[in-house]
């Protein structure tokens, strides 16, 4: 075990999807890549955000799996539900506030990121962390990540009257010190929008 | 350990302070959940092994019950004969098991079954004690136990009965 983190730095992210071919290549699910690299406002905007597991302190996809099938280790790392245990049944995918577990159908299972458990048990960086060029992954020091970054890492999170705190920090401006998730109405519908028969992104969208 | 340091820092604690008790054969973490799983193992083992005795127990017990209750009594012979030809054969319980009655120089009649206890060769009445010819076998014929040569477990006894005249056997005591 080391003292190292997992600092995620969304700002930083250019959609490279390096993460996710490198997450495909862990040993711990090898072939099957468990990171979400999402789009913000396809339309508007460049951005892009990867999802790895947060890592709940009281991790809430346990909590509800009926199956006894998802673990947390010593040192904080939520596992991918057991084989033997796992009945398929997603509920951790829908109770998960990050979006996390992935259900497989051709396996009938669960799986989510585990930090690379086999790298990360060791000292090792994660897969995803290790090949990111821009720094939107990182796995280092808090002291560290705190003298070359300009924001501060929080790992506190909101989800209406609930409080998450998780493993793996985020990235926010300084004067955040909770990440509030709230429920956000889209106005931007493809009706509202002119029309623009070439819009691909648009056509994804809608 | 790890539940309880997590519940002294959340902030409802007072609520969540009586933690049901199928949380606790539930547990999230690792550790929790490897000590459930030794604990089942050592109930599984604990209790399987006592049932597994029990039934032995068991077995043995209604086994023996039917074995006492299914000896018949059956005659075979006359007090007068054994006593002037100092041993008779006979079969007993069933036909494929030959027994041998002595008149022992005392007086008292006692049988055992013929077959030697090490290689099942028939035993025979000589110079006051039952002898296998086999192999130098020796029984002695107040409570068939070996006296000399390879057997080492005793004769299996015919308990006998007089009535007037008639000698009736009753049963088999295998003794160990």
């Amino acid at each position: 075990m080391t003292n190292a983190d997992f600092f995620i730095d969304y700002s930083r992210c250019i959609g490279c999807q390096a993460c996710v071919q490198a997450c495909s290549e862990c040993d711990t699910h090898r072939g099957v890549s468990m990171i979400h690299l999402e789009t913000i406002e396809r339309r508007d905007s460049v951005q892009t955000a990867p999802q790895v597991c947060m890592h709940c302190e009281d991790p809430i996809c346990a909590r509800v799996c009926p199956a006894d099938a998802i673990k947390k280790t010593p040192d904080g790392v939520v596992q991918s539900s057991l084989k033997p245990r796992c009945i398929g049944c997603s509920n951790c995918v829908m109770a998960c506030p990050f979006g996390v577990p992935k259900y497989q159908v051709a396996i009938d299972q669960m799986m989510k990121c585990d930090m690379c458990y086999d790298r990360s048990s060791v000292g090792k960086t994660p897969m995803c962390a290790a090949v990111c060029p821009s720094g939107a992954l990182t796995y280092t020091t808090l002291r560290n990540i705190q003298q070359t970054r300009p924001g501060v890492p929080v790992n506190e999170w909101q989800f209406g009257k609930e409080i998450v705190r998780t493993k793996v920090y985020v990235m926010v401006p300084p004067e955040i010190s909770r990440v509030e998730v709230g429920l956000v109405q889209i106005t931007t519908t493809a009706a509202s929008l002119p029309d623009d028969p070439y819009d691909v992104a648009l056509m994804l969208e809608s | 350990m790890q539940e309880k340091s997590g519940c002294e820092k959340c902030k409802n604690c007072d609520e969540e302070k009586a933690t049901p008790q199928w949380k606790n054969d539930f547990p999230i973490s690792w550790d929790g959940d490897h000590y459930v799983s030794r604990r089942e193992m050592v109930k599984f083992l604990t209790l399987g092994s006592s049932l597994l005795a029990a039934a032995n127990w068991l077995v043995a017990w209604v086994w023996h019950r039917g074995r006492k209750e299914t000896f018949p009594s059956s005659l075979i012979g006359s007090v007068a004969a054994l006593k002037k030809e100092k041993s008779i054969l006979f079969r007993y319980p069933t036909d494929k098991d030959p027994c041998i009655a002595v008149c022992t120089p005392s007086g008292e009649l006692v049988a055992y079954s013929q077959v030697c206890t090490h290689l099942s060769c028939a035993v025979i009445y000589k110079e006051e004690e039952l002898f296998c010819p086999c192999h130098n076998g020796v029984f002695e014929l107040r409570v068939g136990r070996p006296t000399a040569g390879p057997p080492t477990r005793p004769l299996p006894r015919i308990t006998l009965e007089q009535r007037g005249d008639r000698l009736f056997a009753t049963g088999v005591e295998v003794t160990a």
